[in-house]
């Protein structure tokens, strides 16, 4: 689905308040998919802005102390869920916050990352089973971040990639798979180098990276930056296409 | 500069503020309020900053490096016309370098006021070096100084600075005390004056006639001279220069400052410099003084100097990083310390002034501190050559005072290969005569063409001539040949004749001179790397004997004055022999032509993505074709810019004032004969300074005195100079220049930053270039910067001064600082075994010569066709290796692999043994590949040499071709493969080792054969992504917070699990972490069916799902388990404390269908009853609510005792009587 940029403002602009929750994106009705992927884009940007001021040390302190509360009261009550939804932060990092804070508490070394990422694939393994509920009802409630929506992402890149080798079969272009680059000794690569260039509405096309989100503007710079200069500048294929699933036109 | 100094020392501010401060002109916002005060008061200075510490640096070192091996400054080459050493104190004289402490005459005029200003305490304020007003200075200040009068008799100047450097630091700006020429009588050869800087602004109309100063270390000091060779301090104050005044301003409010503070300086204690012991005579019976680290005194201040002083060098604020590094060298190998016997007891405890106390007080300090700054200079030092890397590695100095920076330099000579060889290679090939331009037909009349003919017989007859005599003593070249020259430029009538003669006499300058590798060179005259193309193993070792016997000891000093070594004399003398104005202007339009043709040539690029061994072989002869157009260009452009600039070159001294700005009006009107300042901006626009400055600076170096203050120079020393200043070694980008590249520019622009005639006040005044030096980043994507094109021997070849370095540690290793003996090493004839089986030397040798000969009379296109073939044949046969016979070893290894895992069990071992033991079984079949190579060389390059050579070719010429290009192309191929072939076989083993244990290692359930999607598929199942996300939809209805009219549907729920079925069944699009997730989904979708606490949609009535739904769902499920998820479904979740829980919070609570899954996880094998009845009791541990806990126990009872009912006994277990619609939406 393509876009024009003020499209795309306005509707960033509506989504900007939305908690990432199932229940209130049932609201983006139409077109689920770009506006999730619109929503999801905007948000991240939203977290990455506001990120540092719920790990302040305070920050935290009082989070817990409120999750604590809650759960006394009531440990069936979302409670977890709804504190993050209040200070307007993503629901499985809030998890991910509280369950550190937890984790020190009730073990005397700090928790490494790999148990925390461990435990939030699985709560089950998470000692104290309130927490456990409270932290799994994050995750599956959290639409943008947590392991599952990291599975889903990971998924739809590779579907993609699948798509596109399909397609390139297809139509009968050579190339050079990921695996195939990284056994020459690339170290950073695209998905597919075409072996011989085509061209595409009078652009010429060396390689294509598949990128399954939207293609906003920051996103699209960012990408720049981490991915597409590096080939450029190592690769010596200059020019490139990047398939997006939604694009601004 | 002095209170910049100072308050860093004090620790008021630190030493990345400084570097700042210094390097950019704005102050950055970075800084500390405090420091950015401190500094921003003394902003006027910043430019003073890094003169005065360089100059700073070499006073205190003076005691220690008298005895340094000489190093000359660059005095001008008699050979390049220059103005020559001045002999006697002519003060304002261009050419004079002074010394960087020089004698002066004491204009004592100005001396009373600061004496009478400064009293008592303050040391040696007055014109000290009077040898009469320094005894008088240190009588009021009570001083004895038994030995000062004994040293300054023996006449060096710089033993007795120590005593000085206590009292001030010098007024190097004082253009009065510091008059440019020493009156030094013209010592020994050694001594030539050198360079001190001059930091202060000078008024414009003096700023030609101000002394020129250099940063070169302090000469040797044994000129016999009566002169006091103080530097000293000043007198501040009267008729300075206005940057004088300001400086002493400072020096002044500095003083009272300290005098309100407490003493907070470290106190440097004073080592016992052993009193009297003799001064070390030259005659080299000197023992060196040991250098304890435990005996460093005031560590800290050295160690804050030392950070300055190192990040000046690493922004390139410094002129030129090789002479900081050889200064370094030479306080690291100080040999001992002229004793400083004047160190004042009395004063050393309560130094206020951190400066005043000397910073180099013993031999340790000075080593500590050079150690310290080659530290932070690693990267570089690495990037020496291999013979400068082992010196220091063995450097027992540098272990004792840094082990670790030893190991560090150890391991970098360990993986060093960086073996440079600097020997000339012989040459003296006539140039072919060329048909398509010495013909007939270019000629106006026979008569011309015959003359041509004839010139070219004694041109070649001169030539002949010089070779054989220019080394023998008292031959005079003018003399010798000399009115020969004449004659023969007096017949080249015809303007077209000197074109021909010029055409001539470049090409074979060019052939002379080039010194390594070349395309256009001679066969037996290239680098050894195409010597043992040639297969010429023992030849090589020949030549680096011959090499260490020949090569020049000293290419003087660490700058020296350009020259022309060698053939190139030859070519200098016969211009200035030849005086032919014609000659001279063909010359120049010929090279100017030849220089913008090379400049502009297409030099092929790296593929930077092909990092493998094969393209090593490309790579070489990329490099080295780099190497032959830059060498070529180099020369090219030092001729065009010796011959340009002659007419403008004189003994006598640069003009000043009125006849100055008339000769610049004059010159101004000139255009230049090359436009090389276009070429420079183009050079950098197209990021290929690599390629254009080390030739622009051949071309500047021969500039007069008046070419830096023309306009138009004037921009480019601009333009080299922000280039300098960008390219900071440290800051290393993908995209940018590589390490290298840098290296050699940062290299070669030092050197011209110290030619006599770049006015050094350039290198200072030029206002720090804005931050980013950013060439216009429009530029082609791949410039000739980025690629590594540089390597050592192009380098040292380039710039031997850089060798001077290695020459610095050899003489300390031989011990005989007063001989120039150079290396005393052995040359240990290793025998290598080559793994093939080489070919007699003198057929060898012969085969070479007869190779050459018969390219020589063929056409160069012959040659060079060749060359080609044989160089991508060779590649090419590399490649093919590697992808037959390499990898079908890599294969063998993974099927040894395959054995090697079945037969240890599961674990497989370590797998660096398991490597070792492969390699061992492997690598000797990389012997065949030799074999094969040839073979495979033979086989291809006669029919590519065929292709390529006209078809008219005669049969005996295309054989010789054929067959020279065949052994070329074997040479090259079995060169790379006898070197690398283990090498390669071992990365690539490492590689499928390290690849079959990752797909063997985490998941060994994965490891069985995946099943694909069966060939009927069409791969229209639902995409994975799309599944995970509605599962979790339903999951997170289920979890809650849900609104009331929520729910699934029982429909929608088989439907989900039907499609998660076709999903699974097709594996296109299913990747290992989509499985993962999707398994546990469906874990965590029937422990919530088992619960019963999924909201299902319907009429209020039907809010609980169906007994019979639910267990038709869990028997989708189950079989989805069994049958199609072919990675491990994590079952054991349902019976976890959390699922279970799930429960307990139903009201009231069913167990019918948990047991039922239970029984059908047994009955379907998914699950064994032990497992389970593990699961069950570790479920007993958690703590429940008290009736929970009772039913659970009941459960698991009723499962442990009716084991074997084929059919679940629907009603026996429900334990508590359903009551159906009373749970509640949780929201």
């Amino acid at each position: 689905m393509i876009l024009t940029k003020a499209q795309y403002k306005e509707i960033a602009q509506c989504l900007v308040s939305v908690p990432p929750t199932r229940q209130s994106l049932r609201k983006l009705n139409q077109s689920r998919a770009t506006l999730l992927s619109i929503f999801s884009q905007e948000y991240q940007k939203h977290i990455k802005r506001t990120h540092a001021k719920h790990h302040t040390s305070e920050a935290i302190e009082s989070y817990y102390q409120r999750y604590l509360n809650g759960v006394v009261k009531n440990g069936a009550a979302p409670v977890l869920l709804d504190l993050a939804n209040e200070v307007d932060y993503a629901p499985s990092l809030m998890a991910r916050l509280i369950l550190e804070r937890f984790l020190q508490e009730h073990e005397e070394t700090a928790p490494s990352k790999s148990v925390i990422n461990s435990m939030l694939r699985d709560p089950s393994q998470i000692p104290d089973g309130v927490l456990a509920n409270q932290v799994y009802q994050c995750i599956v409630n959290d639409c943008c971040y947590g392991p599952l929506v990291d599975c889903i992402k990971h998924a739809i890149g590779h579907e993609h990639e699948v798509l596109l080798r399909d397609l390139l079969l297809e139509k009968n272009l050579p190339f050079l798979g990921e695996d195939q680059l990284r056994a020459k000794g690339c170290d950073k690569t695209p998905d597919f180098i075409l072996q011989v260039p085509v061209a595409v509405e009078g652009h010429i096309i060396h390689w294509i990276e598949s990128k399954a989100s939207f293609g906003d503007e920051c996103s699209h710079h960012a990408y720049l930056h981490d991915q597409f200069w590096s080939y450029w500048n190592r690769t010596c294929f200059p020019t490139n296409i990047v398939t997006l699933c939604h694009s601004i036109a | 500069m002095a209170a910049v100094l100072e308050s860093l020392l004090r620790e008021e501010v630190s030493v990345a503020a400084v570097v700042r401060w210094i390097a950019r002109s704005t102050r950055g916002s970075e800084d500390n309020p405090g420091e950015a005060a401190a500094l921003s008061s003394l902003r006027p200075l910043r430019k003073e900053f890094v003169p005065f510490l360089l100059n700073f640096l070499r006073e205190q070192s003076s005691r220690v490096l008298p005895q340094g091996p000489p190093t000359p400054a660059k005095a001008p080459g008699a050979s390049a016309a220059l103005p020559g050493r001045p002999g006697g104190p002519s003060r304002g004289s261009r050419g004079a370098r002074s010394q960087l402490f020089p004698p002066t005459e004491a204009p004592s005029t100005a001396a009373e006021a600061p004496l009478a200003r400064r009293g008592g305490r303050r040391r040696g304020p007055g014109p000290a070096r009077e040898r009469g007003g320094r005894g008088l200075e240190e009588g009021v200040s009570g001083e004895n100084l038994p030995g000062a009068g004994g040293r300054r008799l023996r006449g060096s100047g710089s033993p007795s600075r120590p005593s000085l450097t206590l009292s001030d630091p010098p007024n190097l700006s004082n253009l009065e005390e510091f008059p440019p020429v020493g009156s030094v009588p013209p010592g020994p050869a050694g001594t030539k004056p050198s360079r001190r800087i001059n930091p202060t602004p000078v008024s414009e109309e003096r700023s030609l006639s101000k002394p020129k100063t250099c940063f070169t270390s302090p000469p040797i000091s044994c000129v016999p001279s009566s002169q006091p060779s103080a530097l000293d301090t000043s007198p501040w104050g009267l008729g300075l220069p206005p940057g004088c005044r300001s400086l002493q301003e400072e020096r002044e409010m500095l003083r009272k400052e300290r005098s309100k503070q407490p003493q907070q300086s470290p106190t440097p204690t004073c080592p016992t410099p052993e009193l009297g012991s003799p001064l070390p005579s030259r005659a080299g019976s000197l023992t060196d003084e040991p250098a304890d680290p435990a005996r460093v005194s005031s560590r800290q201040r050295l160690e804050l100097v030392a950070l300055v002083y190192s990040s000046c060098i690493a922004e390139n604020l410094v002129p030129n990083l090789f002479l900081e590094l050889f200064f370094v060298f030479q306080l690291l190998t100080a040999r001992r310390m002229v004793t400083a016997k004047d160190s004042d007891p009395e004063l050393s405890p309560g130094v206020l002034d951190s400066l005043e106390s000397p910073l180099f007080q013993s031999i340790h300090d000075c080593v500590f501190f050079a150690v310290q700054v080659l530290e932070c200079h690693f990267q570089v030092l690495s990037n020496l050559d291999k013979g400068t890397l082992k010196l220091l590695a063995e450097n027992e100095r540098l272990l004792c005072f840094s082990p670790a920076l030893q190991g560090r330099l150890r391991a970098a000579y360990e993986g060093s290969v960086a073996k440079v060889s600097l020997a000339m290679p012989p040459s003296a090939q006539a140039v072919s005569f060329q048909p398509e331009t010495d013909n007939r037909a270019n000629f106006s009349s026979d008569r011309a063409f015959h003359t041509f003919k004839k010139q070219r017989d004694v041109f070649y007859e001169v030539l002949r001539e010089w070779e054989d005599h220019h080394e023998e003593p008292g031959w005079d070249f003018e003399k010798g040949l000399g009115s020969r020259i004449r004659a023969m430029m007096g017949q080249l009538s015809a303007a077209c004749s000197h074109s021909h003669f010029v055409r001539l006499f470049q090409k074979q300058l060019l052939q002379m001179c080039q010194s390594p590798g070349g395309a256009g060179g001679t066969v037996l005259g290239e680098a050894p790397d195409v010597l043992s193309m040639l297969g010429a193993d023992k030849l090589g070792r020949l030549w680096r004997l011959q090499e260490r016997l020949m090569a020049p000891q000293s290419s003087g000093g660490p700058c020296p004055p350009p020259t022309f070594p060698g053939c190139q004399g030859f070519f200098r003398d016969f211009i200035l022999s030849a005086s032919s104005f014609q000659f001279n202007q063909h010359l120049m339009d010929s090279l100017s032509l030849k220089i913008r043709e090379l400049n502009g040539l297409a030099l092929p690029q790296h593929e930077p993505n092909d990092e493998d061994g094969e393209s090593d072989v490309d790579w070489q002869g990329e490099r080295r074709q780099f190497a032959v157009v830059l060498l070529s260009l180099r020369l090219l452009a030092k001729f065009l810019g010796f011959v340009a600039f002659l007419p403008y070159r004189g003994p006598e001294p640069p003009p000043t004032g009125e006849l100055q700005d008339s000769i610049l009006a004059l010159r101004s009107q000139v255009p230049p004969v090359l436009d090389v300042r276009t070429l420079l901006q183009r050079g950098l626009q197209a990021r290929r300074a690599v390629l254009t400055v080390p030739w622009l600076v051949e071309f500047l170096s021969f500039a007069d005195h008046v070419v830096p203050l023309l306009d138009y120079y004037r921009d480019i020393f601009i333009l080299l100079l922000r280039l300098h200043r960008s390219l900071v070694l440290s800051q290393e980008s993908e995209g940018k220049m590589c390490f290298l590249n840098k290296l050699l520019l940062l290299a070669v622009l030092g050197w011209l930053f110290q030619i006599p005639t770049v006015p050094e006040d350039l290198f200072f005044l030029e206002e720090g270039p804005s931050d980013a030096f950013e060439v216009d980043t429009v530029a082609p994507e791949h410039g000739l910067d980025a690629a590594p094109v540089v390597d050592q021997q192009l380098l040292y070849t380039c710039c031997p001064y850089i060798g001077e370095l290695r020459k610095l540690l050899a003489l300390w290793v031989s011990g005989s600082s007063g001989r120039s003996g150079g290396f005393m090493r052995k040359i240990t004839p290793t025998t290598t075994t080559g793994l093939g089986a080489q070919p007699s030397r003198t057929s060898q040798g012969l085969q070479a010569r007869l190779a050459h000969a018969f390219f020589h009379n063929q056409p160069p296109s012959l040659r060079r066709t060749v060359e080609f073939v044989a160089e991508r044949i060779g590649s090419n046969c590399v490649k093919h290796i590697k992808a037959t016979l390499v990898a079908d070893l890599v294969r063998q290894a993974e099927s040894l692999l395959q054995e090697q895992l079945v037969t240890q069990g599961e674990e497989g071992g370590d797998p660096a043994q398991l490597l070792e033991i492969l390699c061992s079984q492997l690598c000797p079949h990389g012997a065949q590949a030799l074999a094969l190579g040839r073979e495979f060389c033979h086989r291809k390059s006669p029919g590519a040499v065929r292709a390529l050579l006209p078809e008219e070719t005669p049969a005996a010429v295309l054989s010789s071709a054929e067959n020279i290009a065949v052994g070329l192309a074997t040479e090259k191929a079995c060169a790379w493969l006898s070197a690398n072939i283990t090498a390669l076989i071992r990365r690539e083993v490492k590689a499928a080792v390290s690849r079959t244990l990752r797909a063997q290692g985490p998941e060994p359930a994965a490891r069985g054969e995946r099943r694909g999607c069966s060939r009927a598929c069409e791969h229209h199942a639902p995409l994975p992504s799309h599944l995970i996300s509605e599962i979790k939809d339903v999951l997170s209805l289920a979890v809650g917070p849900r609104d009331p009219d929520e729910g699934v549907s029982p429909e929608h729920l088989e439907q989900l699990l039907g499609q998660l079925g076709q999903t699974l069944r097709c594996r296109q699009f299913l990747c290992p972490p989509a499985e993962q997730h999707l398994a546990k989904c469906s874990v965590d979708l029937a422990s919530l069916l088992v619960a019963d606490q999924i909201p299902i949609l319907g009429p209020p009535a039907q809010y609980r799902l169906e007994r019979g739904q639910a267990r038709r769902l869990l028997h989708m499920l189950l079989s989805l388990w069994k049958e199609d998820f072919q990675g491990p479904v994590p079952l054991q979740l349902l019976l976890s404390p959390r699922n279970v829980g799930l429960l307990a919070d139903t009201r009231p609570r069913e167990w019918d269908l948990l047991l039922f899954l239970l029984r059908e996880l047994v009955e379907k094998g998914l699950m064994g009853r032990m497992e389970i009845e593990a699961c069950l009791g570790s479920l007993h541990q958690a703590q429940w609510p008290g009736d929970f806990a009772e039913e659970l126990a009941t459960l698991s009872n009723l499962f442990l005792a009716e084991p074997h009912l084929p059919e679940p006994q629907l009603r026996a277990c429900e334990l508590v009587q359903p009551n159906r619609g009373t749970v509640l939406a949780q929201s």
